[in-house]
């Protein structure tokens, strides 16, 4: 087999999953701006008018219509993407869950943002979470190279899996930051993601299919049932797919469902999701240099949530700190609930609350957070 | 049943007795002779065809939601568009692609998604069945719903002599992105209906027509009268028959004798009301007249 070729390129988290969607070369992509996922759209519009892609975008005329679009796509037996944020996100709510009903492969970027109101245009993930009930696989970035190769993955495990997969990543500080990161070569990310080869599909006239029928007490359970079976599999697929694509990124560590950061022997473990991770690792360098002993979990799955490996990653930990990038009304957080549910107990949890509406966070706060022994605490 | 009648829409649906969605759907893709693919809003016409696990359906057809179908057909004719590019679809004949929405799932919720698909171009033809309310949810006001009916959501009463707003103009609406053809139609001019199917696909882009679907159920009149009411409510000049093809109006049919528009609503028990009024004369005034220069209107446009 031919080494796959890979390059350095500096590229903000925005344009390496429009990088990534260019190799993909999907059928369909449905396009609609807004903040901060844009430069995704924007990117990839780009490398269509240029002929780098002939993919066929329908530049649609709200979210709502966006998933729409891609549930009529998707379902024609098309390869299909799109990509949105926070509002958009909010928007197209209404048929997240129809397209994973109808076990859809749709594969969407998702630059995290807060959600209105009163609105604000940047990052934190209360639009993920609030997607997170919806019959989606959710994936998450830490920085641009993430980003890239979790495109790819994605679209594998979507068509693996039957299901709607969101890549998400941090809004502005990974889709508009600019990092070097590793990109491979398009011959062996075609090969990789290979063609789609769907089941069934609006264009098959010998055997007319209906889709979306009208269920009853008698039928729509099972089919709720289905999904969540295909959810719960899903965990593997993507053990799989990862581990098929380390084959090409090659290299580097596989990715599996979580992260382990100086989590043995740990005394504290910090739990978080996305970009915070890299201050973190700085910040627990620092600490563990002065005698402190704390690792991270990284959720990097967290749909279908990880709880078997968070459990045994947490198992030995005195403390764990859950770090939430959204604020839950009414309950507990929801990535503290998620871990208090994977350990069997929120005894030794500790949840913070961090960095919405794009409040910046620093190593510092992560130290200062450490120290502080509120079982429910506001980084403000 | 007839074989041919039913090569796109079986048997065994269940819609009301006396129900004009079956004659829609057959007389529409009954006049298209090519592979097709159908899309519907929710309502009556998705929800008596598509009881799980039976289907209607002889074409490929989806359901996603109420106000997307003009979304999804987009999707899907797009999809044939990449997917032809690049020689994934063996079929030699041209896909056509059609969408079937409600008043409800045109005119009102799904009017954006109509509005981006009609814009952008894609090539498809759009039926909405006009029975001028929410009838799947059990006869709600629509943009559609004709002054003075009563529904669940205008109830007549001491204080009200039911939906106080004129119907929205959906056929200027469309009309207003320029697509190469529109045209309005009923079930009681069937001929009419399958020339204007006909017709439109000839055209390359996004093609609309509006039927007059009459609802026995919640309009209110006997189940045998379905065609008779349909085919009152164009003699009566309340549902002009007209063609908008490539911007040129064009009236398909003229009343050989005049009826008042009040024949047409003394026929249903959702305008029973207005007839025990004292000022019925003036309600019944405004909306002749309202009919009459809306029929001028068109004359006006067609003699262009």
């Amino acid at each position: 087999m031919k080494k796959s070729q890979k390059k350095i390129v500096a590229l903000s988290g925005g344009f390496a999953i429009g990088e990534a969607i260019r190799q993909i070369n999907p059928d369909v992509m449905a396009v609609y701006p807004i903040t901060p996922q844009t430069p995704i759209v924007e990117c990839f519009a780009k490398e269509v008018a240029e002929g780098n892609a002939d993919t066929e975008i329908i530049p649609v005329e709200s979210e709502h219509s966006a998933m729409s679009a891609c549930i009529g796509a998707s379902a024609s037996g098309a390869r299909t993407m799109t990509a949105s944020s926070s509002q958009g996100i909010m928007y197209m709510m209404e048929v997240l869950p129809i397209a994973s009903a109808m076990r859809l492969p749709i594969v969407m970027a998702v630059a995290n943002r807060a959600i209105s109101g009163p609105i604000n245009i940047h990052g934190d993930q209360s639009d993920a979470m609030a997607m997170r009930e919806h019959g989606w696989i959710q994936i998450f970035s830490e920085n641009a190279k993430e980003a890239y190769d979790n495109t790819i993955i994605a679209i594998k495990l979507a068509e693996k899996a039957m299901l709607p997969v969101s890549v998400n990543i941090d809004g502005f500080i990974l889709s508009h930051s600019v990092e070097n990161l590793e990109i491979i070569d398009d011959i062996s990310v075609r090969k990789f993601v290979g063609e789609y080869r769907p089941e069934n599909s609006l264009f098959d006239f010998k055997k007319p299919k209906t889709f979306g029928p009208v269920t009853l007490p008698n039928s729509y359970f099972e089919f709720r049932k289905q999904i969540f079976d295909a959810m719960e599999k899903s965990l593997e697929d993507f053990k799989k797919v990862a581990g098929d694509f380390s084959k090409i990124s090659g290299g580097q560590k596989k990715y599996d469902v979580i992260e382990t950061y100086k989590t043995k022997g740990a005394d504290k473990i910090i739990v978080a999701i996305g970009s915070v991770c890299g201050t973190i690792k700085v910040a627990i360098d620092n600490l563990n240099k002065n005698g402190e002993n704390v690792g991270l979990v990284k959720i990097r799955l967290f749909r279908p949530f990880p709880s078997k490996e968070v459990a045994r990653a947490l198992k030995l930990a005195k403390e764990v700190i859950v770090f939430d990038r959204n604020l839950n009304f009414g309950s507990q957080q929801v990535l503290a609930g998620e871990v208090g549910e994977a350990l069997g107990s929120n005894e030794k949890i500790r949840s913070v609350v961090f960095g919405l509406g794009g409040r910046d966070v620093f190593e510092k706060d992560i130290e200062k957070v450490l120290k502080i022994k509120k079982k429910q605490y506001f980084l403000m | 049943m007839n074989k041919k009648l039913t090569e796109n829409l079986s048997p065994g649906h269940t819609t009301c007795a006396g129900c004009p969605i079956p004659i829609v759907v057959r007389t529409v893709l009954g006049a298209i002779d090519y592979p097709k693919v159908v899309t519907n809003a929710t309502g009556c016409m998705e929800v008596t065809t598509t009881i799980y696990p039976n289907t209607s359906w002889k074409t490929p057809y989806i359901h996603s939601a109420f106000g997307n179908v003009g979304a999804t057909i987009s999707g899907i004719e797009t999809a044939y568009q990449a997917l032809q590019k690049k020689g994934k679809i063996k079929n030699q004949k041209p896909v056509k692609f059609i969408a079937f929405g409600g008043d409800g799932g045109t005119y009102d919720i799904g009017l954006q998604a109509l509005s981006g698909a009609l814009e952008r171009g894609h090539d498809f033809l759009y039926v909405c069945y006009d029975n001028g309310a929410y009838m799947n949810t059990g006869n709600q006001r629509s943009g559609a719903t004709p002054l003075g009916a009563d529904t669940e959501t205008t109830p007549s009463g001491k204080e009200s002599f039911g939906k106080n707003n004129w119907r929205k103009d959906i056929m200027s609406i469309v009309a207003a992105h320029n697509v190469p053809y529109a045209a309005t139609a009923n079930i009681g001019f069937l001929q009419d209906l399958k020339n204007k199917v006909k017709k439109a696909m000839e055209y390359d882009g996004p093609k609309f027509l509006l039927v007059f679907s009459p609802c026995p159920s919640l309009w209110k009149f006997p189940t045998s009268q379905t065609i008779k009411i349909a085919k009152l409510a164009t003699e009566t000049g309340f549902w002009p028959l007209y063609e908008i093809e490539e911007g040129h109006y064009q009236i398909n049919h003229i009343a050989k004798e005049k009826i008042r528009i009040e024949e047409f609503y003394k026929t249903q028990g959702r305008f029973r009301h207005l007839f025990k009024r004292k000022d019925v004369d003036d309600i019944m005034d405004a909306i002749q007249r309202d009919a009459d220069e809306k029929l001028r209107r068109l004359e006006r446009l067609s003699s262009l």
